[in-house]
């Protein structure tokens, strides 16, 4: 056998179209403009009774929502809210994209949608059906339903995508690892245009209750509006949020072929572990600084070259601590010179949807050169002195964004998108 | 319960399960042309409840068409009166 001989020409990735789903907005430009606006999205819980003695009684809710246009009744009943959620971002982004996928060659055509929890409520349905009425009561439809992967399968099966198809579980960094997954296989030529992103519908008493157990979420009943308040020194935890993202990315040449629109272009993706603790950052945020690091060496970019960081600030007392920790070490006096927001101050935190929605905000970032508000930040803790755009959106000229997403287990990512130059 | 009030039950929950129009479910249709496996074992799950009766897993594995259904149905009703 001859020696292997590898030499891989790396093509560059775009993003052509956008959808979402969020307790802020039923679209991607609905969720942009929301966030210019600085609207709040979380709110007392109303999907399902809430007991007054729980220590959180509040979330981001998708709320006037129908999937009733887009998935028929008996699809229905084999989808999981989550996956449902999926479809209805996969099929914006895919309509705003102007691609049709059921042309070309569907091996040429991904998914790469990931989840924290996946179909956590119909795992929490199927177990109260199974302690009432034993297991003859469970519904075959719940292994389907709550398999994480089963958003990124039931994408697949809509539009045809017979190419790279997986599903990210890495807590609240599982969109930023599907999306850098998708950028990838587009990188190395194993797909053109890849469906990515995340989703997320754990709002129920299961997700709720557990959290809650482990002291993360804020417990703010009486002022749930103000409740996510990422780098404020009286932020409490963080408020979990349904919410789906799906970005549509496209081999650059692939997409002027066709005469794409592009918002930007996915210029980096840079990933590491703590191997630290299960469920905390190391106080100075040393997965952040090397995950922003990999990624501005992928992108091949200085430091200085950054405008726009969407904060992962999921409004915990020590996350927001270590994130901010890394950016000063990082970026060193450009760090008062870029600024840097938290957007789950206004949907609340969407776990494994969180980095789709999250690298939206950075798109259109770079897209409008308008950097979107970290609401509810009153006053910044001693020593958060970077321009955290308190309040209200700014205009600033923004060539250059990264977005980071942290999850439990010590899995960090960092997106470098940048505005889109031929 | 006679055996047309049985299969009256039987297509009403066929129709509503699977989301179709009365119109479009028979005596005649066929499970697995109605949906997969999984709305069978759904269907059969229903009906035991909507019966009161219980119908083993290999029994139910034979029944091929609605009528098939109506008739273990009616078999197991029987059976059950026969008990009491």
């Amino acid at each position: 056998m001859s020696k292997i001989q590898r030499t891989i020409t790396l093509r560059r990735v775009v993003v052509t179209g956008m959808g979402a789903l969020t307790d802020i907005g039923l679209s991607a430009p609905a969720t942009w403009a929301a966030m210019k606006e600085g609207k709040n999205g979380v709110d007392t819980i109303t999907a399902f009774h809430m007991p007054e003695d729980w220590p959180v009684r509040f979330a981001g809710q998708v709320k006037g929502w129908d999937p009733a246009p887009l998935i028929d009744f008996k699809e229905q009943k084999r989808m999981d809210r989550f996956a449902m959620m999926a479809i209805g971002a996969a099929d914006e982004a895919a309509r705003d994209s102007g691609f049709d996928f059921k042309s070309g060659d569907p091996y040429r055509h991904g998914v790469m949608i990931g989840s924290g929890v996946g179909g956590i409520l119909s795992t929490e349905e199927a177990h109260g059906k199974l302690l009432q009425g034993g297991v003859r009561k469970v519904s075959p439809f719940t292994v389907p339903r709550l398999m994480v992967n089963a958003a990124a399968g039931q994408v697949s099966i809509r539009f045809n995508l017979r190419g790279p198809n997986c599903a990210t579980a890495t807590a609240c960094a599982s969109s930023g690892h599907a999306i850098g997954t998708a950028y990838h296989a587009i990188q190395r030529g194993d797909a053109d245009v890849v469906l990515a992103g995340g989703s997320e519908a754990a709002v129920g008493q299961l997700c709720i209750g557990t959290f809650a157990a482990m002291k993360a979420l804020s417990t703010r009943n009486d002022t749930p509006t103000i409740a996510s308040r990422p780098f404020d020194k009286d932020r409490d935890g963080f408020v979990l949020a349904e919410g789906a993202a799906v970005l549509v990315l496209e081999d650059l040449e692939h997409a002027k072929a066709r005469g794409a629109h592009i918002y930007a272009e996915l210029l980096g993706y840079g990933v590491c572990g703590d191997a630290y603790h299960i469920a905390a950052p190391d106080e100075h945020g040393s997965g952040a600084f090397m995950a922003m690091t990999f990624a501005l060496r992928d992108a091949q970019l200085n430091a200085t070259d950054v405008d726009y960081i969407n904060a992962h600030g999921t409004s915990t007392p020590l996350g927001d601590a270590a994130e901010v920790s890394s950016v000063k070490r990082l970026f060193g006096d450009h760090a008062y010179k870029l600024c840097m927001s938290s957007t789950k101050s206004m949907t609340g935190h969407g776990l494994g949807a969180a980095g789709g929605i999250e690298s939206i905000a950075a798109i259109m970032a770079v897209t409008e050169n308008i950097v979107p508000p970290t609401i509810n930040l009153d006053n910044p803790s001693e020593g958060f002195d970077l321009n955290f755009v308190a309040k209200t959106a700014q205009e600033r000229p923004v060539r250059i964004a990264l977005n980071n997403t942290f999850g439990f287990g010590g899995h960090n990512v960092s997106l470098c998108f940048g505005q889109f130059e031929d | 319960m006679t055996e047309t009030e049985i299969e009256a039950k039987v297509l009403e929950l066929v129709a509503d399960q699977l989301g179709l129009a009365r119109a479009e479910v028979s005596r005649e249709s066929d499970f697995d042309k109605l949906g997969d496996s999984l709305d069978k074992t759904e269907l059969m799950m229903a009906f035991e409840d909507a019966f009161d009766v219980s119908i083993p897993d290999e029994t139910a594995a034979g029944v091929r068409t609605i009528g098939d259904a109506v008739a273990l149905i009616r078999e197991h009703i029987a059976a059950k009166q026969a008990e009491v």
